[in-house]
């Protein structure tokens, strides 16, 4: 019997004490003594008995702590992990961010001989940490990340960071549900909709039609309701569960984690996501927040009101409160179903400022669905030939362009990259997703609804006239015009904010240190996010995990990955082993990111250096969209010659 | 008491069956979702729902009892289906009662094709039927069901199904639904003629407490038609009948 009650105080207080910087946590098993030895941590999984929201619930945790320890690293180091597993059922911890050997990712069946850790068994991982930054660690095994098996990671830099600070917070996010993820994923497949209590409503069509102003505005509502009745979709389906505690460092809001400043201080918030199926929409009223981090890389500061922060991302940001007066941390989930809080104060033990009221919840509309009226027959969702087998590339030429409706749809914002000229002769459609929306004034977003009359062969700003009709012409025009709104754009996160705010974007980060020169992709491969939401399974080009065969792609290649997403859903996109680099239009600043969130019905270049060999896992951190199929195993081979013909 | 069996039989196939089928399903649920490697992603679950259980005031005629149930376990593609629906008069004599055993593939997104057996304990001779199915989604959000049967004798027949939700509010859901029986050729000893058997139409009001559980009241329209009729007359039965309906949802 492995089982231990745990009250909140004792499950928390050690996490709090672990979030007491600089001190190492409990998990620390021996010092160093010297280069030679490798720092020695140990993590020791079990059953326990939480009660987060006053009922007493089954849960897991690492040491007895949910969130697990915080793992403090120092870049340059190398680590030894031992986990112990005293669960009842196999598991794995996957070191999320960190750059490492396959053999060291921890996922069963993908990383490089790991099948997992068997109950009672110990699994010795060790590996060097060759990068500095804020990470952290998860169960890569089932759901029992949901559970509770998730923590921190701190990598201290070998170099002095570019900025300064005073204090160092950890703000570890997360979603708690009384529910056991088994029975999550049960409800979701039986009924789609079995959380969603925010439903169009014969009552919300009344209110709706009292408050249009004229005949036409109610037209328009209920032709849009008939619409999403026949395309069987729910524009109110932002969150796919409900019933969630949303926590910061294990903390619930009422609870109101601390973090104690004086005024004047400059404090480091490290922002980690670790909520299973929450995106958190985050502000600190009265204070702005400087980006000085993304996803463990420095970027160039930048300062913002706002940011959403997608499961599995992380941003550390630098706020100066400059009076001694309290201020609250709100972190509202996309779907408004809640909020996580914490308080900045002078002192310990204050109660939370009160929560304002939500914000307007969003509601999807046609640009969510990528201009594309909703599934019918046989497409999308359903298994489609594999285009990303092994030597498959896409686009593979012009011809094969005027069918690719889906990616010939969007102009993401690129890399400038794309468009100089030596790669112009040849005209690859890497390129052409490098289209800069700045140099196309015809192309911008307010005017995308006047695209469909438009004269392909004139379009500013394109100097390659015949490309530029070639990629049009996949346009789906009757879809367009549908609704008359505006294509997605790929990067702005639409939070709510009031006028003037400034939102984060994908845009506004500037790899502070770009780590690999820019150049062409050696191939396109587009992935397509694929899902049926009736019956709750997810995958990719209409392939679930089960499905599917691995992604092969070749050691020293530079591939890029033309994600557009047909479903409805935002889908943060992870790969293990390898960063993301998003074309988001910075050129060589293009952030490094391990997790890219994909928007809903939108399209998203990332360029990807393969140099890492070995097997790695390639998922949706969606957690209950990885385990009902949105995953892939990439293979990084050895096999030069053969990249191109496959 | 030969009528009380056939209530228990009836309600027994309805209900206990299914709900030992539904334990099962959780049992392979909790295996399906061990991390042993390799490990396939593809989630096994299941689900019961009992659309219609409900006892009918006849505001002309007799009451009768009612259920109309269904059990699914299996993958995102294929399933197997459970499915049974009858009727009983307030002497509580079952009157109709089928089960189907059904194996389901997933043909698009929203539809479902579906093959298997029926068999009908009531009303008597009994029958064994082959069934072929659509099952699915409509655009408008209607559920349809549409099955063909053909009888052990070699008859035709086929049903149609058309349901709606209505979300009033976010817990009080108005069903209406409509369901018509056909047949191919007449089947005296069973009491079917050919063409359009019979027409059934309902609006039932439901409250969800929670998804799993929704009270309703409702009213309920049966009408035989053509030779059905006929057969229903000369057997002293009524053709047509106006039912309040009270019962209870139920989906685990």
């Amino acid at each position: 019997m492995h089982d231990r009650t745990l009250s909140r105080r004792q499950a928390l207080g050690l996490g709090v004490a672990a979030l007491a910087f600089p001190a190492a946590s409990g998990a620390l098993a021996q010092p160093a003594v010297g280069r030679a030895m490798p720092r020695e941590f140990n993590l020791t999984l079990s059953h326990v008995t939480a009660n987060i929201t006053g009922r007493r619930r089954p849960a897991m945790a690492i040491n007895g702590q949910i969130p697990g320890p915080v793992l403090r690293f120092r870049e340059g180091e190398e680590v030894v992990i031992n986990v112990t597993n005293r669960l009842r059922e196999h598991t794995s911890i996957h070191w999320h961010g960190l750059i490492l050997p396959s053999s060291q990712d921890g996922v069963p069946g993908i990383s490089d001989g790991f099948q997992g850790i068997d109950a009672g068994g110990t699994h010795q991982y060790r590996f060097p940490l060759v990068q500095a930054g804020t990470y952290w660690y998860h169960s890569h095994s089932g759901v029992q990340e949901q559970s509770g098996i998730y923590g921190s990671i701190v990598i201290d830099p070998a170099t002095p960071e570019p900025f300064g600070y005073d204090r160092d917070y950890i703000v570890q996010l997360s979603d708690w549900t009384d529910e056991t993820p088994s029975h999550v994923i049960a409800n979701l497949k039986r009924d789609p909709g079995y959380y969603n209590y925010n439903k169009r409503t014969l009552a919300s069509l009344v209110g709706e039609l009292r408050r249009a102003p004229d005949a036409a505005a109610r037209s328009a509502i209920v032709s849009d309701r008939i619409m999403w009745g026949d395309m069987r979709m729910d524009p109110t389906d932002i969150e796919d569960v409900g019933g969630y505690t949303y926590l910061v460092n294990g903390y619930t809001p009422a609870q109101n984690f601390t973090g104690v400043f004086r005024p004047g201080e400059t404090v480091r918030l490290r922002f980690i996501n670790s909520g299973a199926m929450t995106h958190f929409d985050v502000r600190i009223p009265g204070l702005q927040m400087t980006v000085v981090q993304a996803h463990g890389n420095n970027v160039r500061p930048v300062t913002v009101d706002e940011f959403r922060i997608a499961p599995a991302e992380t941003f550390d940001v630098l706020v100066r409160p400059r009076d001694g007066r309290q201020y609250q941390m709100l972190a509202e989930s996309m779907g408004r179903q809640g909020f996580a809080q914490f308080s900045l104060a002078t002192q310990e033990g204050l109660p939370a400022l009160p929560l304002p009221p939500h914000r307007p919840r969003p509601v999807l509309t046609m640009a969510d669905m990528g201009m594309n009226y909703g599934p019918s027959g046989l497409d999308r969702g359903t298994p489609m030939p594999e285009v990303d087998a092994p030597g498959h590339v896409a686009p593979m030429d012009m011809g094969g362009m005027g069918g690719m409706d889906h990616s010939s749809m969007q102009m993401p914002a690129g890399g400038s990259q794309g468009m100089q000229g030596g790669s112009m002769g040849d005209m690859n459609h890497g390129g052409m997703a490098g289209m800069d929306h700045s140099s196309m004034p015809g192309m911008n977003h307010g005017a995308m609804g006047g695209m469909a009359g438009m004269d392909h062969g004139n379009m500013p700003g394109m100097n390659n006239g015949a490309a530029g009709a070639g990629a049009m012409a996949g346009m789906d025009h009757g879809a367009m015009g549908h609704g008359g709104m505006a294509m997605p754009d790929p990067l702005v996160n639409d939070v709510g904010a009031p006028p003037g705010a400034r939102v984060l974007s994908y845009r506004d980060l500037r790899a502070a240190k770009p780590l690999y020169p820019v150049r062409e992709p050696t191939r396109v491969i587009e992935i397509r996010l694929t899902g049926n939401m009736e019956r709750y399974f997810w995958s990719i080009n209409g392939n679930s995990f089960s499905q599917a065969q691995p992604i092969q792609l070749h050691l020293g290649e530079r591939v890029r990955f033309r994600f557009v997403n047909e479903t409805m859903m935002a889908h943060p996109m992870h790969i293990h082993g390898m960063w993301m680099i998003p074309q988001v239009g910075n050129g060589a600043e293009n952030p490094l990111l391990h997790t890219v969130n994909i928007k809903p019905g939108s399209t998203l270049d990332i360029d990807m250096e393969v140099d890492a060999p070995g097997g790695w896992a390639f998922h949706c951190h969606m957690l209950y969209h990885m385990e009902t199929g949105m995953m892939r195993k990439i293979s990084v081979v050895n096999s030069p010659r053969t990249a191109s013909a496959g | 008491m030969p009528g009380m069996n056939f209530q228990r039989m009836g309600l027994a196939a309805g209900t206990a069956i299914m709900l030992s089928f539904g334990a099962s399903t959780a049992r392979a649920q909790a295996m399906q979702h061990s991390t042993e490697p390799p490990f396939s992603h593809e989630v096994y679950t299941g689900a019961v729902l009992f659309e219609t259980l409900e006892y009918g005031f006849g505001l002309d005629g007799p009451n009768v009892g009612r259920w109309d149930g269904q059990a699914w376990y299996g993958g995102d593609t294929d399933r197997v289906w459970l499915r049974t629906e009858g009727e009983t008069t307030r002497s509580g004599r079952v009157e109709q009662a089928e089960i189907q055993l059904l194996y389901s593939r997933l043909l698009g997104y929203y539809w479902d094709i579906q093959a298997g057996v029926r068999y009908d304990i009531r009303p008597l001779p009994n029958r064994a039927y082959g069934v072929i199915g659509l099952q699915g989604l409509a655009p408008g959000l209607f559920e349809v069901g549409l099955q063909g049967f053909v009888s052990q004798e070699g008859d035709l027949s086929a049903r149609a199904e058309v349901s709606y939700d209505v979300y009033i509010t976010q817990r009080l859901v108005l069903q209406p639904n409509v369901e018509a029986n056909f047949a191919l050729q007449k089947v005296p000893e069973l009491g079917v003629g050919s063409g359009i058997n019979d027409v059934e139409a309902g609006f039932r009001l439901r409250y969800e407490v929670t998804r799993e559980v929704a009270p309703y009241i409702g009213i309920n329209y049966e009408r035989k038609i053509g030779d059905t009729a006929r057969y229903a007359r000369e057997e002293g039965e009524q053709v047509g009948a106006w039912n309040f309906v009270t019962g209870v949802r139920l989906f685990f």
